[in-house]
């Protein structure tokens, strides 16, 4: 495109956004529309249906994956949450800055899903642990405690700390400038980071499927959608697709309201 | 009169970092209901100075008295003296009202205590109406007064002001100037201001000390400071000042082209003599010490004229100021002829 | 001398250990099982050996390499060109649609992997919706096999990572001063000269680093080449998905993990170095 010499005019930049954006969103909005297509094909649109939401609410195998996948990811943000938040604020406060440090926080934002999938799995098996939801839950918190480090980190690189020796100051202990200052400026970013936190391990495949065990009792609904489309693509998942990716982005965008630039932009 | 009673004594505090020492043995007195000003450059020492009385560091050596009591030691939130901040440090998630009764509620007070008083500190700065507004919402001139009122709602027996006025443009520096002036007169607490600006310093200070390198230059009332600086860099830090080099003289100093500048002084060891641009008068009828110089420019200031006049004695022009009545009843150009003179009372010797 | 850790390392102790715990001994354990044998039964006899290195460099395996290096390769070419197009159509956007325009772009980068890969099913198989749109503009032939080849693959992937690309290139586009582009005009440089010579170059480290980073999630990715490749086209992911959990050989499993890790390292800190350089010329020009 920059090969001519013509410089981008406005209209066409305005074209190549319009791409892009259809590119991006025709695909999710093609498995939406399709998840309300009676005939559940593509191939011909017989009208508007709520059916297939209705066999998935019937479905026991993805009620349970549902359920499992809920639990983990709860209680995987809950700990994510606590310990990311406070691994930000102790790097923050810091007065030496580490590149080992630094390597250490980013390596699970970065490291191929796969490496870090086998490498939890072969720990497990070496340790001779039974697996399931517990070594589930345990290996999410790992990239989940990146994430909301990172964005609480963020949030304190523009945090104004006279104020807590304001706080202080003015007679406040370390604990109580803590709670009533610290804490509620940055808790916005906190949720946020906890809403990335909990997407991220809603959406998780490869790690939950390594990390899993044998048992069915563990799978999650990553785990179930992948079965669903290599074993036989049903009309159900177009449903079960849009229900996730409904959840997802509800939960992005509130992040990004409590905390701009949660995701990066 | 009785001397006021002295409230802090600084003796011989020392701070250093590293390989720097950033306060070298500083001592002062600081007096009951005073406005004091710490005067320097950055890295002048006068910031650490303050952050050690206020308590966010530890001095290495030397004494903190106050009300004769040691609390170089004592952490900053259990000190009677607080701190304002030089970017207010509001809480951004509280009121007004809530920060200024922040501290009350550190001293455990009951809420109908904290209520009224809070209620008192908000008529004292004038910011009742904006009680409920929330720091993102208010004017620099505004935040200020909150962090004002949030560090004297709890009567510190020392304020202490980090550079306060430095984030306020020039019109509303000149109001504040002088509302600090009055609040400091009305609480009757002790007021001790960080600045680099000596001309602030000047207007709002009883006292004054001028740090350099961490060191104590000279601690004065600005008027002393003004008319007698005890050395050159006092003397050109505060107001303006014209300097000639030369060699000491009887009767004053000689200066590079033979011309001796006349002092009532005694020129011992005298290398630099000076004086007020506003003690130098034009075309002088009678004076103790006459310049011969040419106008190389003029700048008009409302009130007065200034003009460079180059010298013989001296590489960079005099400073004169002319009042506008008289620069109107004797207009000049660039260029012109001019003679300069002064008496020998103006004349101040420094020895470096 | 201080014995009591201070209270900023007693904050990051939890999260530090849990890593070291979870992150640090598992991959410090993968590494070294490379260096092991495969027992007969599929477990792991604990007799050190080269051979699972060996075995990664096998010309038996280098298709595989190969086929992952090209796919990646042309993923993060495409997608460095079109994502570059976008942020730079971003941040040409008036300033108070920029943020909101960008979030809308790089939402679908944090949103589920396995549904966006599985829409590209959707649209691309024998009937899907591309076979419907061609069939409803008067195609009668045989339905297009798009799904399931290498183009697939491709497709897939420069969909999933674009948004992150875009992310990447917006930052150092819009951290540009206007002036600078209205200096190179003013001298006499056309538009095209200017972004060649001012604009371009200036956005380089956030094209770097979009760059490398589709490189690395691509060369290792399972997900795409599994279901949009559908068996069919291997790529080192799925080849360390079988050895884990079909061929039961963990030793040669790990063996390639190392090397994924290996690239991945040497690609960073290729980047690491050219950022530092061109950190370092523009302050010897300035």
């Amino acid at each position: 495109m920059m090969a001519e010499a013509q410089p981008p005019t406005n209209a066409g930049l305005r074209a190549v956004l319009i791409a892009v954006f259809a590119f991006l969103y025709i695909p999710i909005a093609v498995v939406v529309a399709l998840s309300f297509n009676e005939a559940g094909l593509p191939t011909v649109w017989s009208g508007f249906s709520l059916k297939w939401y209705a066999a998935l609410a019937a479905n026991s195998d993805v009620l349970s994956a549902a359920r499992n996948t809920a639990v983990v990811a709860l209680i995987s943000t809950g700990l994510a949450t606590g310990l990311g938040t406070l691994l930000a604020l102790g790097v923050e406060t810091r007065r030496r800055r580490g590149g080992a440090l630094e390597a250490l926080i980013f390596a699970p934002m970065i490291i191929p899903d796969i490496v870090l999938a086998i490498s939890l799995l072969s720990f497990f098996s070496l340790l001779g642990l039974s697996m399931g939801l517990h070594t589930i839950i345990v290996s999410h918190v790992v990239f989940n405690l990146a994430f909301v480090c990172s964005v609480v980190r963020a949030r304190l690189r523009s945090f104004d700390w006279a104020i807590v020796e304001a706080s202080a100051d003015l007679g406040a202990s370390g604990f109580t400038t803590f709670r009533r200052v610290t804490l509620p400026v940055i808790l916005p970013a906190v949720v946020a980071g906890a809403l990335l936190a909990f997407t991220l391990s809603i959406d998780e495949f490869i790690i939950a499927f390594f990390t899993s065990g044998a048992g069915s009792a563990s799978t999650t609904l990553p785990m179930q959608i992948f079965a669903m489309i290599r074993f036989g693509v049903t009309p159900e998942i177009n449903a079960l697709a849009s229900l996730v990716m409904a959840v997802s982005v509800t939960a992005l965008v509130v992040a990004q309201r409590l905390n701009r630039g949660v995701l990066g932009a | 009169m009785t001397e006021p009673a002295t409230l802090l004594a600084i003796e011989a505090v020392t701070k250093r970092f590293g390989s720097v020492t950033a306060v070298d043995g500083i001592s002062l007195e600081i007096r009951e209901n005073e406005f004091f000003a710490l005067l320097g450059a950055s890295g002048s020492g006068k910031t650490t100075l303050l952050r050690m009385l206020a308590g966010f560091a530890r001095p290495d050596g030397g004494r903190i008295l106050l009300d004769g009591a040691d609390i170089a030691q004592t952490p900053p939130n259990r000190r009677p003296v607080n701190l304002m901040f030089q970017s207010y440090a509001l809480f951004p998630h509280m009121s007004v009202r809530a920060n200024i009764a922040y501290g009350l509620e550190m001293e455990r007070l009951s809420r109908r205590d904290i209520t009224a008083r809070v209620d008192e500190m908000l008529a004292t700065v004038q910011l009742t109406a904006l009680a409920e507004r929330k720091p993102d919402q208010l004017s620099g001139g505004q935040k200020q007064r909150v962090a004002l009122a949030r560090a004297l709602v709890k009567r510190p027996r020392l304020l202490l002001l980090d550079e306060p006025l430095g984030a306020l443009d020039k019109k509303l520096r000149g109001t504040m100037q002088m509302e600090l002036k009055r609040l400091q007169h009305e609480v009757g607490i002790t007021f001790i201001m960080v600045t680099h600006d000596q001309e602030e310093a000047l207007v709002m200070a009883d006292r004054a000390a001028i740090l350099r390198d961490g060191r104590l230059l000279q601690c004065d009332t600005p008027h002393a400071i003004y008319e007698r600086p005890l050395n050159r860099f006092a003397a050109d830090f505060i107001g303006e000042m014209n300097f000639i080099e030369g060699t000491e003289a009887a009767g004053g100093l000689t200066a590079r082209d033979g011309t001796l500048i006349r002092s009532a002084a005694a020129a011992k060891g005298a290398v630099c003599a000076a004086v007020r641009p506003e003690r130098v008068r034009l075309f002088p009828g009678h004076a103790d010490t006459v310049l011969a110089g040419t106008v190389i420019a003029m700048a008009y200031h409302g009130l007065d004229l200034a003009l460079h006049v180059q010298t013989a004695v001296a590489d960079k022009p005099f400073l004169v100021r002319v009042t506008a009545d008289a620069a109107d009843a004797k207009p000049l150009a660039i260029g012109a002829a001019v003679t300069l003179g002064w008496n020998v009372a103006d004349t101040r010797l420094f020895t470096d | 001398m201080r014995l009591i850790p201070s209270p900023s390392t007693l904050l990051m102790l939890p999260a530090l250990m849990w890593l070291a715990a979870l992150l640090v001994v598992p991959c410090g354990l993968v590494l070294t099982l490379a260096f092991f044998q495969r027992g007969t039964y599929g477990g792991i006899v604990y007799e050190p050996t080269l051979e699972n290195l060996k075995l990664v460099f096998d010309p038996l395996y280098a298709g595989i390499f190969l086929t992952s290096a090209k796919i990646a390769g042309i993923t993060t070419a495409i997608a460095v060109v079109i994502g570059y197009a976008a942020a730079y159509a971003i941040a040409s956007a008036p300033r108070d649609r920029q943020a909101m325009l960008l979030f809308f772009a790089v939402l679908p980068f944090w949103s589920n992997y396995l549904i966006r890969t599985y829409a590209w099913i959707v649209l691309l198989n024998r009937e899907g919706l591309i076979t419907q749109a061609l069939r409803w503009f008067g195609y009668e032939g045989e339905p297009p096999s798009l799904l399931y080849t290498q183009g697939a693959i491709i497709t897939g992937l420069v969909y999933n990572y674009l948004p992150f690309v875009i992310l990447a290139c917006y930052a150092p586009i819009r951290r540009l001063h206007p002036e600078l582009r209205e200096a190179s005009r003013d001298l006499g440089a056309s538009a095209a000269t200017t972004f060649r010579r001012v604009t371009l170059p200036l956005s380089m480290p956030g094209i770097v680093a979009g760059g490398v980073f589709v490189f690395v999630l691509s060369i290792g990715n399972f997900i795409t080449p599994a279901l949009l490749g559908g068996g069919q086209i291997q790529m080192i992911g799925n080849l360390v998905y079988a050895q884990f959990l079909t061929a039961n050989d963990w030793p040669f499993g790990a063996a390639l993990s190392m090397f994924l890790i290996g690239i991945m390292l040497a690609l960073l800190m290729a980047q690491a170095r050219l950022t530092a350089q061109a950190a370092k010329s523009a302050r010897d020009d300035g």
